[in-house]
Protein backbone atom coordinates (compact mmCIF):
# COMPACT_ATOMS: atom_id res chain seq x y z
CA UNK A 1 0.00 0.00 0.00
CA UNK A 2 1.05 3.24 -0.92
CA UNK A 3 2.25 5.57 1.90
CA UNK A 4 -0.40 7.94 3.85
CA UNK A 5 -0.85 10.24 7.00
CA UNK A 6 -3.53 8.35 9.70
CA UNK A 7 -5.86 11.18 11.93
CA UNK A 8 -8.36 10.10 14.15
CA UNK A 9 -10.37 13.46 15.18
CA UNK A 10 -12.24 12.92 17.95
CA UNK A 11 -15.51 14.81 17.10
CA UNK A 12 -17.39 16.12 13.68
CA UNK A 13 -16.56 19.78 13.91
CA UNK A 14 -13.07 18.32 14.18
CA UNK A 15 -13.62 15.80 11.04
CA UNK A 16 -15.25 18.30 9.20
CA UNK A 17 -12.18 20.88 9.10
CA UNK A 18 -9.81 18.30 8.33
CA UNK A 19 -11.78 16.37 5.64
CA UNK A 20 -12.23 20.45 3.66
CA UNK A 21 -8.15 20.92 4.21
CA UNK A 22 -7.23 17.74 3.14
CA UNK A 23 -8.29 17.29 -0.54
CA UNK A 24 -6.46 13.73 -1.03
CA UNK A 25 -8.38 12.43 2.51
CA UNK A 26 -10.28 8.88 2.75
CA UNK A 27 -12.50 7.85 5.35
CA UNK A 28 -12.01 5.07 7.30
CA UNK A 29 -15.16 3.66 9.02
CA UNK A 30 -14.43 -0.64 8.89
CA UNK A 31 -12.49 -0.95 6.06
CA UNK A 32 -13.66 -3.60 4.60
CA UNK A 33 -13.94 -1.59 1.27
CA UNK A 34 -11.57 0.99 1.79
CA UNK A 35 -8.30 -0.73 2.70
CA UNK A 36 -8.85 -3.75 -0.24
CA UNK A 37 -9.12 -0.30 -2.59
CA UNK A 38 -5.91 1.71 -1.53
CA UNK A 39 -3.95 -1.98 -1.52
CA UNK A 40 -4.82 -2.81 -4.45
CA UNK A 41 -4.47 0.66 -6.11
CA UNK A 42 -8.12 1.11 -7.30
CA UNK A 43 -8.00 4.32 -4.76
CA UNK A 44 -5.37 6.80 -3.50
CA UNK A 45 -4.93 8.72 -0.01
CA UNK A 46 -2.79 10.68 1.35
CA UNK A 47 -4.31 10.63 4.77
CA UNK A 48 -6.91 8.22 5.94
CA UNK A 49 -9.78 9.87 7.98
CA UNK A 50 -10.73 7.30 10.95
CA UNK A 51 -13.77 8.13 11.61
CA UNK A 52 -14.48 5.61 14.30
CA UNK A 53 -13.75 7.94 17.34
CA UNK A 54 -16.43 10.28 16.61
CA UNK A 55 -19.07 9.60 19.28
CA UNK A 56 -22.16 10.45 16.63
CA UNK A 57 -21.15 7.76 14.01
CA UNK A 58 -20.68 4.84 16.75
CA UNK A 59 -24.30 5.35 18.45
CA UNK A 60 -27.63 3.28 18.27
CA UNK A 61 -30.75 4.83 19.51
CA UNK A 62 -33.97 3.81 19.20
CA UNK A 63 -37.42 5.55 20.27
CA UNK A 64 -40.83 3.84 19.60
CA UNK A 65 -42.18 7.50 18.48
CA UNK A 66 -38.88 8.64 16.08
CA UNK A 67 -37.62 5.17 15.54
CA UNK A 68 -33.85 4.15 14.63
CA UNK A 69 -30.76 5.99 14.29
CA UNK A 70 -27.66 4.26 13.47
CA UNK A 71 -24.11 5.84 13.41
CA UNK A 72 -22.81 5.13 10.14
CA UNK A 73 -19.43 3.72 11.93
CA UNK A 74 -21.46 0.92 13.62
CA UNK A 75 -20.16 -2.35 12.60
CA UNK A 76 -22.56 -4.98 11.88
CA UNK A 77 -21.86 -7.05 14.90
CA UNK A 78 -22.91 -4.63 16.49
CA UNK A 79 -26.25 -3.77 15.11
CA UNK A 80 -27.66 -7.49 15.38
CA UNK A 81 -26.47 -7.51 18.68
CA UNK A 82 -28.89 -4.57 19.62
CA UNK A 83 -32.27 -5.52 21.54
CA UNK A 84 -34.49 -3.23 20.30
CA UNK A 85 -32.87 -3.93 16.09
CA UNK A 86 -33.70 -7.22 16.91
CA UNK A 87 -37.37 -6.44 18.00
CA UNK A 88 -38.18 -3.69 15.87
CA UNK A 89 -36.02 -4.17 12.50
CA UNK A 90 -35.80 -8.21 11.67
CA UNK A 91 -34.80 -7.74 8.34
CA UNK A 92 -31.81 -5.12 8.97
CA UNK A 93 -30.21 -7.77 11.48
CA UNK A 94 -30.49 -10.69 8.63
CA UNK A 95 -28.56 -7.98 6.31
CA UNK A 96 -26.22 -7.39 8.68
CA UNK A 97 -25.57 -10.79 9.31
CA UNK A 98 -25.37 -11.53 5.51
CA UNK A 99 -22.80 -8.84 4.97
CA UNK A 100 -19.45 -10.70 4.53
CA UNK A 101 -18.82 -13.67 7.26
CA UNK A 102 -18.66 -13.40 11.18
CA UNK A 103 -14.80 -11.87 10.83
CA UNK A 104 -16.41 -8.56 8.52
CA UNK A 105 -19.26 -8.00 10.35
CA UNK A 106 -16.71 -7.22 12.87
CA UNK A 107 -15.52 -4.32 11.04
CA UNK A 108 -18.76 -3.44 8.46
CA UNK A 109 -20.77 -0.87 8.92
CA UNK A 110 -24.18 -0.12 7.00
CA UNK A 111 -22.21 4.10 6.66
CA UNK A 112 -19.80 2.04 4.47
CA UNK A 113 -21.74 -0.33 2.65
CA UNK A 114 -24.14 2.65 1.34
CA UNK A 115 -20.92 5.54 1.02
CA UNK A 116 -18.78 2.88 -1.27
CA UNK A 117 -22.06 2.66 -3.37
CA UNK A 118 -21.68 -0.16 -5.18
CA UNK A 119 -24.89 -1.68 -7.34
CA UNK A 120 -24.41 -4.87 -5.49
CA UNK A 121 -24.41 -3.13 -1.88
CA UNK A 122 -26.62 -5.46 0.60
CA UNK A 123 -27.93 -3.10 2.98
CA UNK A 124 -29.26 -0.45 0.47
CA UNK A 125 -32.17 -1.75 -1.25
CA UNK A 126 -33.92 -2.60 2.51
CA UNK A 127 -32.99 0.66 3.63
CA UNK A 128 -34.67 2.73 0.65
CA UNK A 129 -37.63 -0.37 1.54
CA UNK A 130 -37.34 0.95 5.39
CA UNK A 131 -37.52 4.74 4.18
CA UNK A 132 -34.47 5.66 5.44
CA UNK A 133 -32.70 8.80 5.30
CA UNK A 134 -28.75 9.54 5.58
CA UNK A 135 -27.88 12.67 7.63
CA UNK A 136 -24.82 14.52 6.24
CA UNK A 137 -22.42 16.85 7.69
CA UNK A 138 -20.47 19.33 5.52
CA UNK A 139 -18.34 22.74 5.47
CA UNK A 140 -21.91 24.41 4.81
CA UNK A 141 -23.83 22.70 7.42
CA UNK A 142 -25.86 19.42 7.49
CA UNK A 143 -28.31 17.89 5.05
CA UNK A 144 -30.58 14.82 4.66
CA UNK A 145 -30.82 12.73 1.88
CA UNK A 146 -33.11 9.94 1.04
CA UNK A 147 -31.36 7.01 0.52
CA UNK A 148 -32.86 6.12 -2.32
CA UNK A 149 -31.32 9.52 -3.86
CA UNK A 150 -27.49 9.02 -2.49
CA UNK A 151 -26.35 6.47 -5.16
CA UNK A 152 -25.60 8.46 -8.11
CA UNK A 153 -23.33 5.82 -10.31
CA UNK A 154 -21.16 2.34 -9.20
CA UNK A 155 -18.79 3.89 -6.48
CA UNK A 156 -20.72 7.41 -6.89
CA UNK A 157 -23.22 9.65 -4.55
CA UNK A 158 -23.94 13.00 -3.68
CA UNK A 159 -21.38 13.71 -1.13
CA UNK A 160 -20.09 16.97 -2.08
CA UNK A 161 -16.23 17.45 -1.33
CA UNK A 162 -15.61 17.97 2.26
CA UNK A 163 -19.06 16.22 3.46
CA UNK A 164 -19.23 12.96 5.56
CA UNK A 165 -21.98 10.59 6.22
CA UNK A 166 -22.88 10.97 10.27
CA UNK A 167 -26.00 8.78 10.75
CA UNK A 168 -28.82 6.40 9.23
CA UNK A 169 -32.07 7.24 9.72
CA UNK A 170 -35.50 5.21 10.31
CA UNK A 171 -39.10 5.82 10.97
CA UNK A 172 -40.17 3.84 13.33
CA UNK A 173 -42.41 0.31 12.26
CA UNK A 174 -45.81 1.39 11.03
CA UNK A 175 -48.29 -0.61 13.00
CA UNK A 176 -48.90 -4.08 11.18
CA UNK A 177 -45.70 -3.35 8.98
CA UNK A 178 -42.98 -5.51 7.40
CA UNK A 179 -40.04 -5.64 6.11
CA UNK A 180 -37.35 -8.05 4.10
CA UNK A 181 -34.40 -8.33 1.98
CA UNK A 182 -33.57 -11.44 -0.24
CA UNK A 183 -30.64 -11.99 -2.11
CA UNK A 184 -29.96 -14.75 -4.31
CA UNK A 185 -26.71 -16.39 -4.50
CA UNK A 186 -24.99 -19.28 -5.48
CA UNK A 187 -23.35 -20.45 -2.33
CA UNK A 188 -25.20 -20.15 1.26
CA UNK A 189 -22.96 -17.27 2.38
CA UNK A 190 -20.04 -15.12 1.92
CA UNK A 191 -20.83 -14.29 -2.21
CA UNK A 192 -21.93 -10.80 -4.24
CA UNK A 193 -25.70 -11.16 -4.36
CA UNK A 194 -26.74 -12.00 -8.25
CA UNK A 195 -30.22 -9.79 -7.87
CA UNK A 196 -31.13 -8.75 -4.42
CA UNK A 197 -34.84 -7.10 -3.59
CA UNK A 198 -36.18 -5.29 -0.76
CA UNK A 199 -39.48 -4.93 -0.05
CA UNK A 200 -41.59 -3.18 3.05
CA UNK A 201 -45.21 -3.46 3.27
CA UNK A 202 -47.98 -1.57 5.59
CA UNK A 203 -51.92 -3.35 5.84
CA UNK A 204 -54.68 -2.10 7.13
CA UNK A 205 -57.78 -3.62 7.65
CA UNK A 206 -56.12 -6.55 5.38
CA UNK A 207 -55.43 -3.73 2.56
CA UNK A 208 -52.24 -2.87 1.46
CA UNK A 209 -51.68 1.05 2.67
CA UNK A 210 -48.02 1.50 2.10
CA UNK A 211 -45.08 -0.45 0.17
CA UNK A 212 -41.98 0.51 -1.09
CA UNK A 213 -39.33 -2.01 -3.64
CA UNK A 214 -35.67 -1.80 -4.10
CA UNK A 215 -33.45 -3.68 -5.91
CA UNK A 216 -29.74 -4.43 -6.10
CA UNK A 217 -27.52 -5.73 -8.85
CA UNK A 218 -29.98 -5.10 -11.57
CA UNK A 219 -28.74 -1.50 -12.67
CA UNK A 220 -25.65 1.07 -12.34
CA UNK A 221 -26.94 2.02 -8.51
CA UNK A 222 -29.19 0.72 -6.34
CA UNK A 223 -32.73 0.41 -7.74
CA UNK A 224 -36.04 2.05 -6.18
CA UNK A 225 -38.94 1.22 -8.42
CA UNK A 226 -42.36 3.22 -7.00
CA UNK A 227 -44.60 2.17 -9.40
CA UNK A 228 -44.29 -1.08 -8.08
CA UNK A 229 -44.71 -0.13 -4.50
CA UNK A 230 -47.60 2.19 -5.64
CA UNK A 231 -49.62 -0.38 -7.90
CA UNK A 232 -49.87 -2.48 -4.58
CA UNK A 233 -51.95 0.42 -2.91
CA UNK A 234 -55.67 -0.36 -1.54
CA UNK A 235 -55.10 -4.03 -2.46
CA UNK A 236 -55.62 -7.13 -0.49
CA UNK A 237 -51.87 -8.99 -0.58
CA UNK A 238 -53.14 -11.74 -2.85
CA UNK A 239 -50.84 -13.39 -5.13
CA UNK A 240 -51.81 -12.04 -8.34
CA UNK A 241 -51.13 -8.65 -6.99
CA UNK A 242 -48.23 -9.30 -5.42
CA UNK A 243 -47.33 -11.20 -8.70
CA UNK A 244 -48.28 -7.64 -10.71
CA UNK A 245 -45.78 -5.45 -8.37
CA UNK A 246 -42.57 -7.71 -9.18
CA UNK A 247 -43.61 -7.82 -13.18
CA UNK A 248 -42.97 -3.95 -12.67
CA UNK A 249 -40.24 -4.19 -10.55
CA UNK A 250 -38.57 -6.47 -13.34
CA UNK A 251 -39.02 -3.85 -15.74
CA UNK A 252 -37.90 -1.22 -14.17
CA UNK A 253 -34.31 -3.32 -13.81
CA UNK A 254 -31.61 -2.76 -16.82
CA UNK A 255 -29.09 -5.38 -15.48
CA UNK A 256 -25.60 -6.77 -17.42
CA UNK A 257 -23.90 -9.61 -17.83
CA UNK A 258 -21.34 -10.91 -16.36
CA UNK A 259 -19.90 -13.65 -14.46
CA UNK A 260 -22.34 -13.61 -12.07
CA UNK A 261 -24.71 -13.92 -14.86
CA UNK A 262 -27.17 -13.09 -17.72
CA UNK A 263 -29.19 -9.90 -18.29
CA UNK A 264 -31.73 -12.11 -18.91
CA UNK A 265 -31.09 -14.67 -15.87
CA UNK A 266 -30.74 -11.26 -13.97
CA UNK A 267 -34.30 -10.35 -15.17
CA UNK A 268 -35.93 -13.16 -14.23
CA UNK A 269 -34.71 -13.39 -11.15
CA UNK A 270 -36.16 -9.19 -10.23
CA UNK A 271 -39.54 -11.03 -10.48
CA UNK A 272 -39.32 -13.98 -8.61
CA UNK A 273 -36.54 -12.03 -5.62
CA UNK A 274 -39.46 -8.91 -5.27
CA UNK A 275 -42.28 -11.38 -5.33
CA UNK A 276 -40.72 -13.69 -2.39
CA UNK A 277 -39.58 -10.45 -0.53
CA UNK A 278 -43.01 -9.31 -0.86
CA UNK A 279 -44.43 -12.89 0.45
CA UNK A 280 -42.08 -12.26 3.49
CA UNK A 281 -42.76 -8.53 4.22
CA UNK A 282 -46.26 -9.32 4.39
CA UNK A 283 -46.08 -12.25 6.48
CA UNK A 284 -44.38 -10.44 8.73
CA UNK A 285 -46.70 -7.22 8.28
CA UNK A 286 -49.83 -9.84 9.42
CA UNK A 287 -47.67 -10.81 12.37
CA UNK A 288 -47.16 -6.96 13.51
CA UNK A 289 -49.48 -5.56 15.39
CA UNK B 1 6.99 7.28 3.75
CA UNK B 2 5.65 8.71 6.59
CA UNK B 3 6.30 8.71 9.99
CA UNK B 4 6.11 6.14 12.14
CA UNK B 5 3.42 5.94 15.14
CA UNK B 6 3.59 4.79 18.39
CA UNK B 7 0.85 2.01 19.08
CA UNK B 8 0.40 1.00 22.58
CA UNK B 9 -1.47 -2.38 22.93
CA UNK B 10 -2.21 -5.53 24.82
CA UNK B 11 -1.19 -9.02 23.34
CA UNK B 12 -2.39 -12.17 24.50
CA UNK B 13 -2.49 -10.13 27.96
CA UNK B 14 0.99 -8.77 28.25
CA UNK B 15 1.27 -4.83 27.29
CA UNK B 16 3.05 -3.85 23.91
CA UNK B 17 3.93 -1.69 22.38
CA UNK B 18 5.32 -0.58 18.84
CA UNK B 19 6.43 1.82 15.58
CA UNK B 20 4.60 1.34 12.55
CA UNK B 21 3.68 2.72 9.46
CA UNK B 22 0.49 3.99 9.41
CA UNK B 23 -0.17 1.79 6.37
CA UNK B 24 0.76 -1.23 7.23
CA UNK B 25 -1.88 -3.85 8.97
CA UNK B 26 -2.52 -5.22 11.95
CA UNK B 27 -1.35 -8.57 10.37
CA UNK B 28 2.36 -7.01 9.08
CA UNK B 29 2.37 -5.41 12.45
CA UNK B 30 2.14 -8.31 14.38
CA UNK B 31 3.99 -10.87 12.10
CA UNK B 32 6.75 -8.77 11.15
CA UNK B 33 7.29 -5.71 13.65
CA UNK B 34 6.22 -7.80 16.80
CA UNK B 35 7.61 -10.86 15.87
CA UNK B 36 4.31 -13.06 16.24
CA UNK B 37 4.32 -15.14 13.17
CA UNK B 38 1.17 -17.73 13.98
CA UNK B 39 -1.17 -15.58 12.05
CA UNK B 40 -0.56 -15.96 8.75
CA UNK B 41 -1.74 -14.13 5.36
CA UNK B 42 -3.48 -16.36 2.92
CA UNK B 43 -5.38 -13.07 0.33
CA UNK B 44 -4.92 -10.14 1.96
CA UNK B 45 -8.25 -9.05 0.70
CA UNK B 46 -10.46 -10.38 3.58
CA UNK B 47 -12.00 -13.40 2.43
CA UNK B 48 -9.51 -16.04 3.80
CA UNK B 49 -9.56 -15.39 7.82
CA UNK B 50 -6.11 -16.89 7.58
CA UNK B 51 -5.30 -13.85 9.31
CA UNK B 52 -7.99 -13.79 12.18
CA UNK B 53 -7.34 -12.23 15.63
CA UNK B 54 -9.59 -11.54 18.36
CA UNK B 55 -9.63 -7.80 18.71
CA UNK B 56 -11.11 -6.31 21.92
CA UNK B 57 -14.80 -8.05 22.03
CA UNK B 58 -15.04 -9.83 18.14
CA UNK B 59 -13.07 -11.47 16.10
CA UNK B 60 -11.27 -9.21 12.64
CA UNK B 61 -9.24 -10.06 9.68
CA UNK B 62 -6.02 -8.38 10.69
CA UNK B 63 -5.38 -7.73 6.80
CA UNK B 64 -8.40 -5.19 6.82
CA UNK B 65 -7.04 -3.44 9.93
CA UNK B 66 -4.57 -0.39 10.41
CA UNK B 67 -1.66 -1.28 12.98
CA UNK B 68 -2.25 2.30 14.03
CA UNK B 69 -6.24 1.61 14.71
CA UNK B 70 -5.62 -0.90 17.44
CA UNK B 71 -4.32 1.69 19.82
CA UNK B 72 -5.51 0.85 23.06
CA UNK B 73 -7.32 -2.23 22.13
CA UNK B 74 -6.66 -5.81 22.98
CA UNK B 75 -5.11 -8.51 21.14
CA UNK B 76 -5.63 -12.30 21.04
CA UNK B 77 -3.47 -13.99 18.55
CA UNK B 78 -3.39 -18.05 18.11
CA UNK B 79 0.08 -17.82 20.20
CA UNK B 80 -2.39 -16.48 23.14
CA UNK B 81 -4.80 -19.48 23.11
CA UNK B 82 -2.17 -22.37 24.80
CA UNK B 83 -1.48 -22.58 28.37
CA UNK B 84 2.23 -22.90 28.67
CA UNK B 85 2.96 -26.20 27.58
CA UNK B 86 -1.12 -26.63 27.44
CA UNK B 87 -2.29 -26.69 24.52
CA UNK B 88 -6.32 -25.23 24.70
CA UNK B 89 -8.79 -28.17 24.01
CA UNK B 90 -9.37 -26.59 20.62
CA UNK B 91 -5.60 -27.04 19.50
CA UNK B 92 -5.93 -30.60 21.25
CA UNK B 93 -9.42 -31.50 19.25
CA UNK B 94 -7.96 -30.08 15.80
CA UNK B 95 -4.93 -32.74 16.26
CA UNK B 96 -7.28 -35.85 17.41
CA UNK B 97 -9.64 -35.36 14.36
CA UNK B 98 -6.70 -33.94 12.05
CA UNK B 99 -8.60 -31.33 11.32
CA UNK B 100 -5.69 -29.46 9.60
CA UNK B 101 -3.06 -30.70 6.87
CA UNK B 102 -0.70 -27.86 5.83
CA UNK B 103 -2.12 -26.03 8.32
CA UNK B 104 -2.07 -22.79 7.13
CA UNK B 105 -5.48 -21.93 7.64
CA UNK B 106 -5.70 -23.33 11.40
CA UNK B 107 -4.48 -20.25 13.64
CA UNK B 108 -7.45 -18.22 12.00
CA UNK B 109 -9.86 -21.46 12.65
CA UNK B 110 -8.90 -21.59 16.16
CA UNK B 111 -9.13 -17.99 16.84
CA UNK B 112 -13.00 -17.80 14.85
CA UNK B 113 -13.51 -21.14 16.64
CA UNK B 114 -12.88 -19.75 20.45
CA UNK B 115 -15.10 -17.06 19.84
CA UNK B 116 -17.67 -19.21 18.81
CA UNK B 117 -17.24 -21.41 21.37
CA UNK B 118 -17.30 -18.05 24.21
CA UNK B 119 -20.48 -16.97 22.32
CA UNK B 120 -22.74 -20.35 22.42
CA UNK B 121 -21.26 -23.38 24.32
CA UNK B 122 -23.09 -25.89 22.43
CA UNK B 123 -23.01 -24.50 18.52
CA UNK B 124 -25.20 -26.27 16.30
CA UNK B 125 -23.56 -27.61 13.13
CA UNK B 126 -25.46 -24.80 11.07
CA UNK B 127 -24.36 -22.47 13.67
CA UNK B 128 -20.62 -23.65 13.17
CA UNK B 129 -20.39 -23.72 9.05
CA UNK B 130 -21.85 -20.49 8.90
CA UNK B 131 -19.71 -18.51 12.19
CA UNK B 132 -16.87 -20.04 10.01
CA UNK B 133 -17.61 -19.60 6.42
CA UNK B 134 -15.19 -15.99 6.74
CA UNK B 135 -12.35 -19.10 6.78
CA UNK B 136 -11.46 -20.74 3.86
CA UNK B 137 -9.28 -23.96 3.57
CA UNK B 138 -7.67 -25.41 0.69
CA UNK B 139 -6.84 -28.97 2.28
CA UNK B 140 -9.22 -30.70 4.93
CA UNK B 141 -13.02 -30.34 2.89
CA UNK B 142 -14.34 -28.89 6.20
CA UNK B 143 -15.71 -31.75 7.94
CA UNK B 144 -12.96 -32.56 10.10
CA UNK B 145 -13.00 -28.97 11.20
CA UNK B 146 -16.87 -28.68 11.89
CA UNK B 147 -16.03 -32.12 14.26
CA UNK B 148 -13.25 -30.96 15.59
CA UNK B 149 -15.10 -28.10 17.05
CA UNK B 150 -17.88 -29.12 18.49
CA UNK B 151 -15.51 -31.87 19.97
CA UNK B 152 -14.13 -28.84 21.76
CA UNK B 153 -17.00 -27.60 22.74
CA UNK B 154 -18.28 -31.19 24.89
CA UNK B 155 -14.95 -31.45 25.95
CA UNK B 156 -15.20 -27.61 26.94
CA UNK B 157 -18.47 -27.47 28.37
CA UNK B 158 -18.18 -31.15 30.23
CA UNK B 159 -15.02 -29.69 32.30
CA UNK B 160 -16.76 -26.34 33.28
CA UNK B 161 -19.94 -28.46 34.57
CA UNK B 162 -17.52 -31.61 36.16
CA UNK B 163 -15.58 -28.18 38.04
CA UNK B 164 -19.09 -26.85 39.09
CA UNK B 165 -20.02 -29.85 40.59
CA UNK B 166 -16.93 -30.52 42.67
C1 LIG C 1 -14.68 -10.71 2.23
C2 LIG C 1 -15.68 -9.61 2.00
C3 LIG C 1 -17.04 -9.93 1.87
C4 LIG C 1 -17.98 -8.93 1.65
N1 LIG C 1 -19.30 -9.28 1.53
C5 LIG C 1 -20.24 -8.33 1.30
C6 LIG C 1 -21.63 -8.69 1.16
O1 LIG C 1 -22.01 -9.86 1.29
N2 LIG C 1 -22.52 -7.68 0.90
C7 LIG C 1 -22.14 -6.38 0.77
O2 LIG C 1 -22.99 -5.54 0.54
N3 LIG C 1 -20.83 -6.02 0.90
C8 LIG C 1 -19.88 -6.95 1.16
N4 LIG C 1 -18.55 -6.59 1.27
C9 LIG C 1 -18.17 -5.18 1.11
C10 LIG C 1 -18.03 -4.38 2.44
O3 LIG C 1 -17.76 -5.24 3.53
C11 LIG C 1 -19.28 -3.57 2.75
O4 LIG C 1 -19.56 -2.68 1.69
C12 LIG C 1 -19.18 -2.81 4.08
O5 LIG C 1 -20.47 -2.47 4.53
C13 LIG C 1 -18.33 -1.57 4.01
O6 LIG C 1 -18.31 -0.95 5.29
P1 LIG C 1 -16.96 -0.46 6.00
O7 LIG C 1 -17.36 0.13 7.30
O8 LIG C 1 -15.95 -1.54 6.03
O9 LIG C 1 -16.53 0.67 4.97
P2 LIG C 1 -15.11 1.31 4.61
O10 LIG C 1 -14.31 0.38 3.80
O11 LIG C 1 -14.47 1.90 5.81
O12 LIG C 1 -15.62 2.51 3.68
C14 LIG C 1 -16.29 2.27 2.44
C15 LIG C 1 -16.33 3.56 1.63
O13 LIG C 1 -17.12 4.55 2.26
C16 LIG C 1 -16.34 5.68 2.62
N5 LIG C 1 -16.80 6.08 3.95
C17 LIG C 1 -16.71 5.35 5.10
N6 LIG C 1 -17.32 6.01 6.12
C18 LIG C 1 -17.78 7.18 5.60
C19 LIG C 1 -18.52 8.28 6.14
N7 LIG C 1 -18.87 8.32 7.44
N8 LIG C 1 -18.85 9.30 5.33
C20 LIG C 1 -18.49 9.28 4.01
N9 LIG C 1 -17.80 8.27 3.44
C21 LIG C 1 -17.46 7.22 4.22
C22 LIG C 1 -14.90 5.23 2.57
O14 LIG C 1 -14.01 6.29 2.30
C23 LIG C 1 -14.95 4.20 1.46
O15 LIG C 1 -14.91 4.81 0.20
C24 LIG C 1 -17.57 -7.57 1.54
C25 LIG C 1 -16.22 -7.24 1.69
C26 LIG C 1 -15.26 -8.24 1.93
C27 LIG C 1 -13.83 -7.87 2.08
S1 LIG D 1 -5.21 -12.78 4.67
FE1 LIG D 1 -6.69 -11.69 5.73
S2 LIG D 1 -8.49 -12.64 5.11
FE2 LIG D 1 -7.03 -13.64 3.87
S1 LIG E 1 -5.07 -27.27 6.25
FE1 LIG E 1 -4.26 -26.50 4.41
S2 LIG E 1 -5.57 -24.81 4.04
FE2 LIG E 1 -6.49 -25.74 5.71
Amino acid sequence: MKAFDYAAPASLPEAVGLLASQPSARLLAGGTDLLVQLRSGRKEADVVIDVKKIPELNEITFSPETGLTVGAAVPCYRLTAHAAVQTHYPALVEVASWIGGTQIQGRASLGGNLCNSAPSADSIPLLIALGATALVAGPSGRRTIPVEEFCTAPGRNQLAPGELLVSLHIPAPAPHSGASYLRFIPRNEMDIAVVGAGASVTLTDGVITAARIALSSVAPTPLFVPAAGEALLNQAPTPAALEAAAQIAQEAASPISDMRGTAAYRRHLCAVMTRRALELAVARAQENN
Amino acid sequence: MSAKVQVQTTINNEPVEFLCEPRQSLLECLRDVVGLTGTKEGCGDGNCGSCTVKLGDRIVTSCLVLGVEANGESITTVEGLAHGNTLHPLQKAFLEHAALQCGICTPGFLIAADALLQKHPQPTEEQTRFWLANNLCRCTGYDKIIRAVQAAATEITTTKSNGAAQ
